[in-house]
C-alpha cells in the first residue's frame, strides 16, 4: 500500500488505494465514465503489489471473474457506473446466493440509460437493494469524500469477508471526481478482516452450514475441501436441492445474515439532532451541501438537524422510527433523484412525522441555499408532504 | 485443521475420507471422482453427457492430476449440471458466464487445473463474447463444449449450432439461420488446441481430454452428443443409440483438416462429420505475457519481483 | 449363446458380475443395475456382441445388460456407458482392491 502520509487525491484514486490497502489483489473491470480512473490506478499499481488486473470484455465478465477470483482465495473488486451496474445484476445475485465475498463500486451518474455520463446523480440507490431478482440481504456504503472512499473501501472488504457477500460502494460522480486531502494511516493501524476458514476436516466440512453468526466458514478452491457451489437453491452440502423447504431455510438465512447482524454493520451519522424538529436526510455528495444547510438554517432560527446514512442498506430504520417519535416533526430527504430512500424514510416514520422530498434530476448537486429554501417553504406550509 | 493434500485420487487416505463422507466405497473405477450421493445423474436415457463425463474423469485419472488441484466450472443447461457430479471444487454459475468465472479462478490461483464444461448455447450464444475473448487472451484452461444442437434443458429450442432447416420448438417451420462452425470460431479467436469428436469416439475423446489437460493455454474440444429428448426425436434420431450409430456411420477422422472447412451440413447426404484434433500449437499464455510485462514494470520501479 | 454365471453378490450392492477369460487375462464385467437407464450403448457397441438386454427389469423399468457371448475384456462397454453402470474388473486389480474393501 501507499506510504503513510497526507495526500491530495482524487476520489477514484483513493478508492483504488483503499482497495490495495485492504489486500485486494484481483480486479476486473470495463471502462466506463466516471469509474475508469479506478481501473487505471489499479492497473498502474498492481504489478508492484503482485495483483492481477484484467480488463474484461464487458461488465458481465467483470463481475463473473471477480466471483471466480474470490473462490480462488483473492480479495477481488470491480468498479462501474449505472449502465454497467445494471448488467451486473444477475451475477450480483449469484454472489449473494453463493455467499462470495467481493466488492463492487458503483460510481453513480445521470440515468436512466446512457443518461449523463459525466455528471452526478443518485438514481441507483434502490437498485442496489432491489435490482437483482429474488429476495436478498445486501450491504451498501455511501461515502461522501475521497477520505471516506479510502476508508470505506477498506471497510467494504472487511464486511464482505466477514459476512461473505458482495458489498457495494455507492459513490457518485462528484465524490469520485473531487480532489481532497486524504490521510493514509500506517499499515499496522488498518484493521483487515479475512474470511473464516473451516475448522472441520474435509470429510466433515459442509460448505453452507452456518455458524452462530449465520455465516458459514469458507473453503477456497484448491484448499482440498472439494466444495460445490451453485446458484440453484442448495442444501448445506452445497448440492442443488430445488424444493420449498430448502428454499425457505436458505433464503431466510441469507436475509437474516444481514438483518440479524445489522447492529454490527449499520452506520450512520447525526449532526445537531438534540434539539431539532426538522431533520435533513442526505448521503453521498448531497451530504456536503446538506451539512452547510443545517448551519445556514440554524442562523435563520430553524431547528434543523442532519441524519446521514453511511450504510444505505441496512437502512437506519429504527433510528428514524425513534426520531419520529422523539420530537422530529418533519424529515426532508435531499437526493439527486426523483425519490428513492424517501420511501424508506416515510415508511420508517410510520406516520409519526411528515416526510418531504427535495429532488434533483441529475447533473449537479443541491446548493445549501436551495435546501434552506425548501425548509422555509415547508415551514410556511407551501410544500405538500411526500406521497407516492 | 487438516487440509487434504493427497497426491493420488486412489490413496488410502483419500479413499478413507471419501467413504466417510458418502458412506460406502466406490464400485465403478471412476466412483472416486464422482459425488456418489448424486448418482444416478439427472440426464436422460441415451444422453451423451454421461459418456463425456466418463471420458473426462478417465482422462483426469490418466493425467495423474491431484483432486485438490482440479476445478470444474459449468454454466446453465443439462451440460451445466456436470459440475455437480465431479468430486472436486466445482462451480455451477450463471448462464454464459462460466468462462469469465473460470478466468477469475485460474488467474486467482494458477495451480488449479480448470475445465469449463458447458453446452453449445451457454458457450456460444449468451457466452459467445466471453469465449472469443478468453481464447484471444489464451488463458490457461480447457473448454469442453457439449454440442447437442439445441437448448435441451428448457425443452429443445434452437441454438447457435442448430443446423439450418432443423425443426425445434422455436423453429417449428424449420430453422433458417446459419449455425456456427465451432472449431473455426475457436481457432479464429486464438485457441491453441482445437478438436472435435463425438460421443461415439470415446477412446479418441479420452486422449484428447488428456492432451488438453496437460497442455498450457486455451484448449477447446467440441463433442457432438445425442439429445434424443430435446432434439434427436424431432430430426429422425429418436434414441441415443440411433444418434450414436449416425455418428459412427457419418464421421470421418481428419486430423489435419482446416478448421474453417469443417462446418457441419447434415442436409447434404455426401457431407461427413469431420472429427479430429485440428489445432495443436504453442503460444505464450495470458499469464506468461503478463509475467513478462509486470516483471519489467517491477524492475523499473526497482521493486523486488 | 448361453448365459454366463453370475458371481455372488460380494458387497451387497446388487452388482452383477459376469466372469470372462480372454487370452491370458481373467476378469469380469460388472453391472450396477440400479444405475442402468437401458440406453443400449454397451450392447450395441460391444465389438464381439457379448451383451444382450436382460429379461428382468430394474425398479425403474430398465433392462440392464447381461453377458451372453465371449467377452474379450476390452472395456469398451465401460467407456461407452453414460451411467457408470458397467465396468471391467481385471483379476489382478480385484486382488489389489481387496485390501481396501
Amino acid at each position: 500500500m501507499m506510504e503513510p502520509g497526507t495526500y491530495f487525491m482524487e476520489g477514484n484514486t483513493a478508492c483504488a488505494e483503499g482497495a490495495i490497502a485492504a489486500g485486494c489483489r484481483f480486479f476486473a473491470g470495463y471502462p466506463i465514465t466516471p469509474a475508469s480512473e479506478i481501473l487505471e490506478r489499479i492497473c498502474e499499481r498492481f504489478p508492484e503489489v503482485h495483483g492481477s488486473y484484467l480488463q474484461m470484455e464487458d461488465e458481465l465478465a467483470s463481475i463473473a471473474s471477480i466471483l471466480g477470483a474470490s473462490w480462488a482465495g483473492r480479495k477481488a473488486m470491480t468498479a462501474t457506473s449505472g449502465p454497467g451496474f445494471s448488467l451486473m445484476m444477475e451475477n450480483y445475485g449469484l454472489g449473494l446466493m453463493t455467499e462470495t465475498p467481493c466488492v463492487i463500486v458503483n460510481v453513480m451518474r445521470g440515468g436512466p440509460s446512457t443518461g449523463l455520463p459525466t455528471m452526478v446523480a443518485q438514481g441507483d440507490v434502490n437498485q442496489t437493494r432491489w435490482g437483482t431478482h429474488g429476495d436478498v440481504g445486501v450491504v451498501v456504503y455511501a461515502p461522501s469524500s475521497p477520505q471516506e472512499l479510502f476508508d470505506y473501501t477498506i471497510k467494504a472488504f472487511n464486511t464482505a469477508e466477514k459476512y461473505r457477500l458482495p458489498v457495494v460502494i455507492l459513490s457518485d460522480e462528484m465524490v469520485s471526481h473531487m480532489t481532497e486531502k486524504v490521510e493514509v494511516p500506517p499499515k499496522d493501524e488498518i484493521e483487515i478482516v479475512d474470511r473464516k476458514k473451516p475448522e472441520d476436516p474435509p470429510e466433515e466440512y459442509l460448505p453452507y452450514r452456518p455458524d452462530e453468526d449465520l455465516v458459514p466458514p469458507m473453503a477456497n478452491a484448491g484448499d482440498g475441501y472439494s466444495v460445490h457451489v451453485t446458484g440453484l437453491t442448495h442444501d448445506e452440502k452445497g448440492h442443488p436441492s430445488v424444493d420449498e423447504k430448502t428454499q425457505s431455510v436458505l433464503v431466510t438465512r441469507l436475509i437474516d445474515k444481514i438483518r440479524k447482524n445489522a447492529d454490527d454493520i449499520l452506520e450512520y451519522e447525526e449532526y445537531k439532532v438534540e434539539d431539532a424538529d426538522t431533520m435533513i436526510v442526505a448521503y453521498g455528495s448531497v451530504y456536503r451541501a446538506a451539512i452547510e444547510a443545517v448551519d445556514m438554517a440554524r442562523e435563520k432560527g430553524y431547528k434543523v438537524g442532519l441524519l446521514r446514512p453511511l450504510t444505505i442498506w441496512p437502512f437506519p430504520e429504527e433510528r428514524i422510527y425513534d426520531l419520529a417519535r422523539e420530537g422530529i416533526d418533519s424529515f426532508l430527504v435531499a437526493e439527486i433523484n426523483f425519490g428513492q430512500i424517501v420511501y424508506e424514510v416515510e415508511r420508517c416514520t410510520g406516520g409519526a412525522s411528515d416526510t418531504y422530498l427535495a429532488p434533483r434530476m441529475g447533473g449537479t448537486i443541491h446548493t445549501p441555499e436551495e435546501i434552506v429554501d425548501r425548509i422555509e417553504a415547508i415551514d410556511r406550509g407551501e410544500i405538500p408532504a411526500f406521497k407516492e | 485443521m487438516s487440509i487434504r493434500k493427497s497426491r493420488d485420487w486412489f490413496s488410502p487416505d483419500y479413499m478413507e475420507q471419501k467413504s466417510k463422507k458418502e458412506g460406502t466405497y466406490g464400485l465403478h473405477p471412476l466412483d472416486n471422482y464422482l459425488r456418489k450421493d448424486r448418482i444416478p445423474h439427472i440426464w436422460c436415457p441415451g444422453c451423451g453427457l454421461g459418456i463425456i463425463l466418463n471420458s473426462y474423469l478417465r482422462a483426469l485419472k490418466n493425467s495423474d492430476i491431484a483432486p485438490e488441484d482440479t476445478a470444474v466450472v459449468s454454466g446453465i443447461g443439462c451440460s451445466g449440471r456436470a459440475a455437480g457430479y465431479v468430486d472436486v471444487d466445482s462451480f455451477h454459475v450463471t448462464h454464459g458466464r462460466a468462462i469469465p468465472f473460470a478466468t477469475g479462478l485460474k488467474v486467482g490461483n494458477k495451480d488449479l487445473v480448470t475445465t469449463v464444461f458447458s453446452g453449445d448455447g451457454d458457450l456460444f450464444a449468451i457466452g459467445g463474447n466471453h469465449f472469443i475473448h478468453a481464447a484471444r487472451r489464451n488463458v490457461d484452461f480447457n473448454v469442453i463444449c457439449v454440442n447437442n444442437f439445441n437448448y435441451g434443458m428448457t425443452g429443445g429450442q434452437a441454438g447457435p449450432t442448430t443446423p439450418q432447416g432443423a425443426k425445434t420448438s422455436t423453429t417449428p417451420w424449420g430453422g433458417f439461420e446459419q449455425p456456427f462452425n465451432l472449431p473455426a470460431v475457436a481457432a479464429g479467436s486464438g485457441a491453441v488446441y482445437v478438436a472435435r469428436w463425438t460421443t461415439y469416439h470415446v477412446e479418441k475423446l479420452i486422449e484428447s481430454f488428456e492432451e488438453a489437460l496437460n497442455k498450457q493455454g486455451f484448449c477447446f474440444i467440441e463433442v457432438l452428443s445425442p439429445c434424443p429428448t430435446g432434439y434427436g426425436r424431432k430430426v429422425g434420431l429418436k434414441t441415443g443409440k440411433e444418434t450414436m450409430k449416425y455418428y459412427k456411420e457419418n464421421s470421418e477422422i481428419k486430423p489435419d483438416a482446416d478448421p474453417s472447412e469443417v462446418a457441419l451440413d447434415p442436409e447434404d447426404p455426401e457431407s461427413k462429420i469431420i472429427v479430429g484434433n485440428f489445432v495443436d500449437r504453442e503460444a505464450p499464455t495470458y499469464q506468461d505475457e503478463r509475467g513478462k510485462v509486470f516483471g519489467e514494470a517491477r524492475k523499473k520501479m526497482e521493486v523486488d519481483g | 449363446m448361453s448365459e454366463k454365471e453370475e458371481d455372488d453378490d460380494e458387497n451387497g450392492s446388487g452388482e452383477r458380475c459376469y466372469p470372462a477369460e480372454s487370452k491370458n487375462r481373467e476378469g469380469s464385467i460388472c453391472v450396477i443395475p440400479e444405475r442402468c437407464k437401458g440406453c443400449g450403448f454397451c450392447i450395441e457397441f460391444c465389438p464381439v456382441q457379448a451383451l444382450e438386454a436382460s429379461e428382468d427389469t430394474t425398479e425403474k423399468g430398465y433392462r440392464p445388460p447381461k453377458m451372453t457371448g465371449d467377452c474379450v475384456l476390452c472395456g469398451k462397454c465401460e467407456k461407452v456407458c453414460p451411467e457408470f453402470a458397467i465396468y471391467l474388473k481385471e483379476k489382478e486389480e480385484d486382488e489389489e482392491r481387496g485390501e481396501w474393501i
